[in-house]
Parts: structure tokens; C-alpha cells; sequence
């Protein structure tokens, strides 16, 4: 332990790793119900909740932690099986975004694993991200997280520009447009809509936030330079994903959203 | 020309309900016939099954003695044209839409066809304007030229008029009516007018509740 962690007053009571974990987690855990208690009147609900919540969330992170443990003394290949069950988790999660998308799940597990399994790959191939199960599995999961809220935003926001251009939609149909020429315009805003916050993430790169891994490097003493780079690495592989998986997911889901005697089914 | 027997929707469960059944009938080359009954008869159901927007459960629809089953959605729907209720002109300019349908197809239609088309509706010069800037009527007027732009064989009309104000109404009204005897249109048209029915309908098919109430002359049918 080094000696400006010693000036703090947890460390004078606990000496170990480990219980001086707990206790900062205690300290964070007590510091939001107390937040809650303060502002009890906005959201009794809220008050409640928070420590399930809490409770939830450190056990979940907790079993993370120790399987990562776990995971470290084992092969590295074990992490591209991590990776597979976090595609999985992420297509489902999007299934839930993507109501009356029928097959959504196919659809997301597909794009997520073309999007996020292509670029992961690349970059490991050219040796950007180490096949080390430390470096794999929180980049590959960084990778993969993003990559599925951008496609629960493309495919909400791809369903609601349909339902609200109906009329257009069968006007097109009417005149004998294909499918894919009839969504043109929605699948395309949809497209541009869902990764504006990509784009404006590698834009506010280090003005408006600096993101956990950069801070978790210097941390874990990188230098902060080639910790910044890496930072930018990282954010742009999240864009290259994600818009890949949008990509995809838009080439597919108009086979979806009509029946095979091209009528729209989402009405 | 047009010709359907029996035809009908059932939506499929869990609401099964019946939209429209057997319901049968045949146009000839440049005949009108007015679909006229209350709202939720079936009236646009049964547009929606003549150009497959939506699928037949029962029954089937014969284009020129040929059923439309065996046509692609695509060309029967470039062969059964349809203007609807409102406008639904897409962003661009009134050009880009008019030459929309032929564009579908990669054939290529000239400004000059483009613009004696707009002149014949009365939209002159309009071709280089935004498309959504048009009022109810102009707008209904270039979804017309849009869906005739197709060189359809048959023409389905629904309701066109009535999102439409008074003058407006009366405006398109007289355009349709102009146009179905100059080009010999074969038009099946959605109305609530009786009076329409009247004066531009040779036969008339009188629904209620998704069942033919009355199929005939206009005489036979709107005697009362």
C-alpha cells in the first residue's frame, strides 16, 4: 500500500485488501441511502429500492470479480467463451427493446456478434487489444455493452419512425416500391439517430469526461499518455462496433418488419 | 379487367375477427364502381386486398383473367394504382415524387412528361416546389399525378376527398371525374357521397359490416 493511501481513515481501521474493499463499499452504499433519506419526499419508492438495488449490484459484481479470479489461472481461451455469453445476454436484453420486431432476437444476436465479434477480432489480430483475459474480457465487454444499446436505439427508433410514417410507408408499397426502398428514409435516420452518442463520445473525448479505463490505467500505473491513446482506441473500436452491428441489423430487419408478399407488419 | 369472388380477411388469432367476406364482383375496361356503407364496413379493407397491401384469407382477385396471386406485389401493385385518404407525399420536391413509381421500376421519366402531367391537374410550374409545403389540395392533386404516373390499369380510390376542406373537395372532385372520362379509367373509388356515387359510378357495391349489402347498376342499388 502506498503512502497517500495511508492518510485516509478507513486505513487506519482495516489493513487488508480485501476488508478495506468492504469497507468502501460500505461507505459509498451508506453515502447514497443517505442521499435517498435526504430527498425521501421526491421518490418514497426510490428509498426502497435502493437497497435491493445495492445489494444486487455488489453481489453481481462480486461474483464477476471472483470468476475473473477464477478465470486468470485458467486458458486464455476461456475469455472468448465470456465474450460469447455476453453477446448472448446482450441480444436478449435488445429482444426486450425491440417489441413487435418479430425474430428480434435472431436479428440482434446476429448484428451484435457481427458488429462486436468483427471489430474484437481485428483488433486482436493486429495486436490492439492483447488476447489476455485481464485486457479481453473488460475491453470485449466495454465493446459488446455499447454495442447493444446502440442496437436497442436503432431498433426502437426504426419502429417508431415506421409506426409514424405508416401512411408514407404504404404509399410507397402502392406505387411499387420494394421493402427495403419503402423504409429507406427510417431506416436511415434511424441509422444516423443511433450513433450520434458514439460519435459525440470520441468528439468530447477527454473535455466532457474521461472514461473509467483511462483512470483504471493510470491507476494501475500506465503512463497517462499512452493511457489517453489507448482511451481513444478503445472508444473508436466501440464506434466501429456498433455501427457495424447497426449495418447489419439494418440489412436484415426489413425481411422482418414485412411479410414475404411485402405487407408491413408493423401497424 | 377487375374481378374478385368471395374474397375476404380474417385477422388472425387471437382477435380473428372477419374484416370482409365474400365479397364478389367484376369491372370492365373503364368502368367505375362506387364502394359506398358506414364507417368500418370494410370499405378500405377491401382496396387493401385488391392491391395485397393486405392478404387475402379467402377468395381471389382476377387482374385481365389472371389472379393477382400469381403477379409479384410489386407489379400487381404497379398495375392496381391506389391514392388514399390523405396525401402521404414523401419529402422532396413534387418532381421526385411523381417520377417515384416509374423510378421503382428504372424507368426513367422525362420533365417534360413529368411537367404536361402536372398541367393536366392543374399544378403547372409546380415541379420544383417542396412537396410538403403544398396545401391539403395541391397535395392530394400530386398524390394523383404520382399514382397515374404508374400507368396503372386500374385505379383505387380511397375516400380522396374527404381529409380535404370544402373547396379543396370540390376542386379534386372535379379533377378525378375529369380524368376518368378523358383516360377511361377503371376505378374502384371509396365514397361517402351518394351523390358522387351518382354521377360517376356505372355500378355500385353497397357494404355493411364487412358483407355485401347491395351489388349493381346505380339505379338498382341507390334507388332509394
Amino acid at each position: 500500500m502506498d503512502r497517500w493511501h495511508r492518510c485516509y481513515v478507513l486505513n487506519y481501521f482495516f489493513h487488508s485488501q480485501l476488508a478495506l474493499g468492504v469497507a468502501e463499499c460500505a461507505v459509498a452504499a451508506l453515502l447514497a441511502l443517505a442521499v435517498m433519506l435526504l430527498a425521501r419526499r421526491r421518490a418514497p419508492g426510490l428509498l426502497k429500492e435502493l437497497p435491493i438495488a445495492e445489494i444486487r449490484g455488489i453481489v453481481q459484481i462480486v461474483a464477476v470479480g471472483a470468476i475473473l479470479a477464477f478465470m486468470l489461472r485458467g486458458p486464455e481461451w476461456t475469455s472468448v467463451l465470456v465474450l460469447a455469453g455476453m453477446m448472448l445476454a446482450a441480444a436478449s436484453i435488445v429482444r426486450k427493446r425491440a417489441k413487435r420486431i418479430p425474430r428480434a432476437f435472431a436479428l440482434a444476436l446476429i448484428a451484435i456478434c457481427a458488429g462486436a465479434g468483427a471489430v474484437l477480432a481485428i483488433m486482436i489480430v493486429f495486436g490492439v487489444i492483447p488476447l489476455k483475459i485481464t485486457m479481453l474480457v473488460p475491453v470485449g465487454s466495454m465493446v459488446i455493452a455499447n454495442t447493444m444499446n446502440t442496437q436497442s436505439l436503432f431498433l426502437d427508433r426504426l419502429r417508431g419512425e415506421v409506426i409514424s410514417h405508416v401512411g408514407e410507408v404504404e404509399s410507397a408499397l402502392a406505387l411499387g416500391a420494394s421493402p427495403d426502398a419503402a423504409v429507406l428514409p427510417y431506416l436511415n435516420a434511424a441509422f444516423r439517430a443511433c450513433l450520434i452518442p458514439s460519435v459525440d463520445n470520441i468528439r468530447s473525448l477527454g473535455i466532457v469526461w474521461i472514461p473509467g479505463i483511462m483512470a483504471g490505467m493510470v491507476l494501475s500505473g500506465a503512463s497517462p499518455l499512452f493511457a489517453a491513446l489507448y482511451q481513444f482506441v478503445v472508444l473508436t473500436t466501440i464506434f466501429s462496433a456498433s455501427a457495424l452491428a447497426c449495418f447489419v441489423s439494418s440489412l436484415l430487419v426489413t425481411r422482418r418488419i414485412f411479410t414475404f408478399q411485402e405487407q408491413l407488419l408493423l401497424r | 379487367m377487375l374481378s374478385c369472388s368471395q374474397l375476404g380477411r380474417t385477422l388472425p388469432p387471437p382477435e380473428a375477427r372477419t374484416l370482409l367476406s365474400d365479397v364478389s364482383f367484376s369491372l370492365e375496361r373503364g368502368e367505375v364502381i362506387a364502394v359506398v356503407g358506414p364507417s368500418g364496413a370494410g370499405k378500405s379493407t377491401l382496396l387493401r386486398l385488391l392491391n395485397r397491401l393486405d392478404e387475402p384469407t379467402s377468395g381471389e382477385v382476377l387482374l385481365n383473367g389472371a389472379d393477382t396471386r400469381t403477379l409479384t406485389p410489386r407489379e400487381l401493385r404497379r398495375r392496381i394504382g391506389m391514392v388514399m385518404q390523405r396525401a402521404y407525399l414523401f419529402p422532396g420536391t413534387v418532381a421526385e415524387n411523381v417520377s417515384f413509381g416509374p423510378k421503382q421500376r428504372e424507368r426513367a421519366i422525362s420533365s417534360d412528361e413529368i411537367n404536361a402531367l402536372l398541367t393536366h391537374v392543374g399544378l403547372e410550374g409546380y415541379g420544383m416546389r417542396d412537396a410538403l409545403t403544398l396545401s391539403g389540395g395541391e397535395a392530394q392533386r400530386v398524390a394523383i399525378t404520382r399514382a397515374l404516373a404508374n400507368e396503372p390499369e386500374v385505379l383505387l380510390l380511397d375516400e380522396p376527398t374527404s381529409a380535404l376542406d370544402e373547396t379543396a373537395r370540390h376542386g379534386v372532385e372535379m379533377l378525378l371525374e375529369l380524368l376518368i372520362r378523358e383516360r377511361h379509367l377503371t376505378c374502384v373509388w371509396v365514397t361517402h357521397s351518394i351523390e358522387q356515387a351518382r354521377t360517376m359510378a356505372d355500378k355500385v357495391l353497397s357494404i355493411e359490416a364487412g358483407r355485401i349489402t347491395g351489388y349493381g347498376s346505380v339505379a338498382q342499388v341507390l334507388r332509394a
